[in-house]
């Protein structure tokens, strides 16, 4: 029977409607379904599956065939990358693991049910449901802007096309254009990304279009590695980044695509291209679920459950858990908790304490690499820091590209603990 | 960091405190003198209290503070300096605050407030700034001490957001085994924590610029774990990984690489 189900499903098509229903009353194995196939949900699929031997029954739903990471996209902005080299597609993960990969958007969730609805239609129960839906825009966060803006303005903060339309937009400046970032109030995804992404578009713009101008709206007075960034900005790419923090205004900003101008603090500054990364919130499924407070997903520590309901997990950037940094590394090093968790209330296999880490990596220019991490226990109220590290200003050349070559190292590494 | 300076003062298994306690350039003297102040401090007790201070026990013991010092949106200084963002910031750097000289000596030695060196200025703020001019005679209670701290630290930078900020939290390694290499590893152990490593380190063995660990002699992977958890080798990712693992976690992960099959 569980043969038939899984020719049924195979790797690619969402035949949902028909899903659920040779299923039922044929259950030999326990269920974790898997919604968002990221960072977090993938590694979660898959070592909840690995680990287990085949004893859980896991499905994967994620609507995208191929996956482009976020992470590594400041570098094909900066052109130290393609865009082919970001994107991965799930057959392996699907083929070596076992793993029902479904490609539709999960809708809802009946939580007493315990069934996950799908917007093609039917649904699929599970035992365990471990969401890890990423991050959504706060409404209206940055006046003027709305997701029907996104291609004059795009935030490129989730991975594959709006990427490639920032770049195409920084391309097609005149010379001596300006680029104008809106960065996002806390907290948001990838705490230095923006940062990287400024040193990334100046490092591009330095060679094509060197007068041009970098002009960053923050609402924030400090952000992680600032001062790293603000050494390479000053020394590598001079008089080029003009960053406006909340001190001079730069959290008061309005936009205007259709005339690409954006006012900072009642000042207007036309814009060549502009990036706006508005303020963010746990993806969608997670607020369809009534699994928020407020803007996350507040979980128990030590197992990534929900506050809400002991049968999910959530994972990644939605989740509410504490310190640590909303990452892909961060939901990686989570997922590996979670799984072990799933695998222990549906199998009774052992059960070791949390533990949780994150580095993050930026490069600011060639060879030129910074990082920062922390390792985190979990206490009873939060996932706490315990210890943490970052590079330093004024660091040789020889370190800052063997901190550049780790990172080329943790990209494959990572990705192919996602993805197999 | 100041790497090389902790190993040669701290033999004792004190590094990872003395790396919390100070900040990044506090001289070898000046270390030497606050070390010798703050003998009786002992780490242990200091850690388990700070793990799990009640912020909003500590807002109610603040009460006492707040006479002097004000926090939260909109806090200036008084007769004390405002406290927002005490965390990481260097004694005596508020511009215009009359810092006493002992304090603005302390900031220029390379005191940067954290979570140990806080706790012991509460205790007894002359301990650690002899002239200082907090008239406050100290905090004797840990639990208090650890209540304050957390309250005073939700002002400060959060670590989600900023994730170089300070921790919120203690979890102190072990202390070094000399029978270390004698530990039976626990492969199904090592296998959970190897997830840790392997977000970096290609279980296949691929060297992309993160050396490979696959398949090591048992004896070499103990050996150069602990080396990083002594901080004998530099690397501070390493060091941090390697700091929280205890012997037997060690042992574990040897056994479980030593056993893999690469593809």
């Amino acid at each position: 029977m569980t043969l038939t189900r899984r020719h049924f499903i195979g790797t690619t098509a969402a035949v949902a409607g028909t899903l659920a229903a040779p299923m039922l009353g044929a259950q030999t194995r326990p269920r974790a379904v898997v919604i968002g196939g990221g960072a977090g949900g993938a590694t979660a699929a898959r070592y909840i599956a690995k680990d287990s031997g085949g004893a859980i029954d896991v499905t994967l739903i994620e609507p995208s065939r191929s996956y482009y990471t976020c992470f590594f996209s400041n570098l094909y902005l900066g052109g130290f990358r393609s865009i082919d080299s970001l994107a991965h597609s799930y057959g392996k993960l699907a083929a070596d693991n076992d793993i029902n990969v479904v490609h539709d958007w999960a809708t809802g969730i009946d939580r007493d049910a315990r069934t996950v609805a799908l917007a093609g239609g039917g649904s699929i129960p599970y035992d365990r449901l471990i969401i890890a839906p990423g991050i959504g825009f706060i409404d209206d966060a940055v006046p003027g802007w709305s997701v029907a803006a996104q291609n004059a303005m795009p935030h490129a903060y989730k991975g594959g096309s709006q990427t490639e339309i920032l770049k195409a937009r920084i391309a097609a400046m005149p010379e001596g254009g300006t680029f104008v970032m809106v960065a996002p109030p806390n907290p948001y995804r990838c705490p230095p990304g923006p940062y990287e992404r400024v040193s990334m578009i100046a490092h591009y713009l330095r060679e094509a279009n060197p007068t041009a101008k970098i002009v960053v709206a923050d609402p924030k007075e400090k952000f992680s590695k600032m001062a790293l960034f603000q050494e390479g900005w000053n020394d590598l790419y001079p008089g080029m980044v003009d960053w406006i923090g909340s001190d001079f205004g730069g959290g008061n900003v309005e936009v205007r695509p259709d005339s690409m101008e954006v006012l900072i603090d009642g000042e207007v500054v036309k814009a060549d291209a502009c990036n706006v990364i508005p303020a963010m919130k746990a993806g969608q499924i997670a607020h369809a679920a009534a699994l928020t407070e407020g803007n996350w997903a507040p979980v128990v520590p030590a197992t990534m459950q929900s506050r809400m309901d002991e049968n999910i997990h959530i994972l990644g950037d939605a989740a509410a858990q504490g310190d640590m940094p909303k990452s892909g590394f961060a939901a990686n090093s989570q997922a590996k908790v979670a799984a072990m968790a799933v695998r222990g209330a549906l199998t009774g296999s052992r059960v070791f304490p949390a533990k949780f880490s994150n580095t993050c990596w930026s490069l600011i220019d060639t060879d030129n690499g910074v990082k920062v991490g922390a390792s985190y226990i979990a206490t009873d109220e939060k996932i706490a820091s315990v210890d943490s590290f970052i590079s330093q200003t004024g660091e040789a050349g020889d370190l800052r590209a063997a901190t550049y070559r780790e990172s080329l190292g943790w990209y494959d590494a990572i990705t192919a603990d996602m993805f197999g | 960091m100041t790497g090389k300076t902790c190993e040669t003062l701290s033999k004792d298994g004190l590094t990872r405190t003395v790396r919390h306690f100070f900040g990044m350039n506090l001289g070898a003297a000046a270390l030497v003198a606050i070390l010798a102040q703050m003998a009786p401090l002992a780490a242990q007790e200091t850690d388990d209290a700070l793990a799990g201070g009640d912020a909003d026990r500590g807002a109610e013991l603040f009460q006492e503070c707040s006479g002097c010092h004000q926090i939260g949106p909109g806090a200036t200084n008084r007769i004390g300096p405002h406290l927002n963002e005490i965390f990481d910031r260097q004694a005596g750097s508020i511009p215009g605050f009359a810092y006493s000289k002992s304090m603005q000596r302390m900031g220029d030695d390379g005191l940067v407030w954290a979570y140990r060196n806080l706790d012991a200025y509460l205790e007894n703020p002359r301990a650690l700034v002899s002239r200082t001019r907090m008239s406050y005679r100290g905090m004797a209670d840990a639990t208090d001490r650890s209540d304050v701290l957390a309250f005073l630290r939700a002002y400060s930078a959060k670590p989600s957001d900023i994730p170089e900020s300070p921790p919120t939290a203690s979890d102190a390694g072990h202390d070094l085994d000399p029978a270390i290499l004698a530990l039976d590893g626990d492969p199904e152990y090592g296998e959970y924590l190897s997830g840790e490593c392997i977000t970096c380190h290609s279980p296949q063995g691929a060297d992309t610029g993160i050396p490979s660990i696959t398949l090591w002699p048992e004896d070499d992977f103990v050996i150069a774990l602990h080396a990083y958890k002594e901080q004998l080798r530099p690397h501070p990712a390493m060091q941090m990984v390697a700091a929280r693992l205890s012997n037997e976690e060690i042992a574990a992960l040897a056994a479980y690489f030593a056993s893999l099959t690469p593809d």
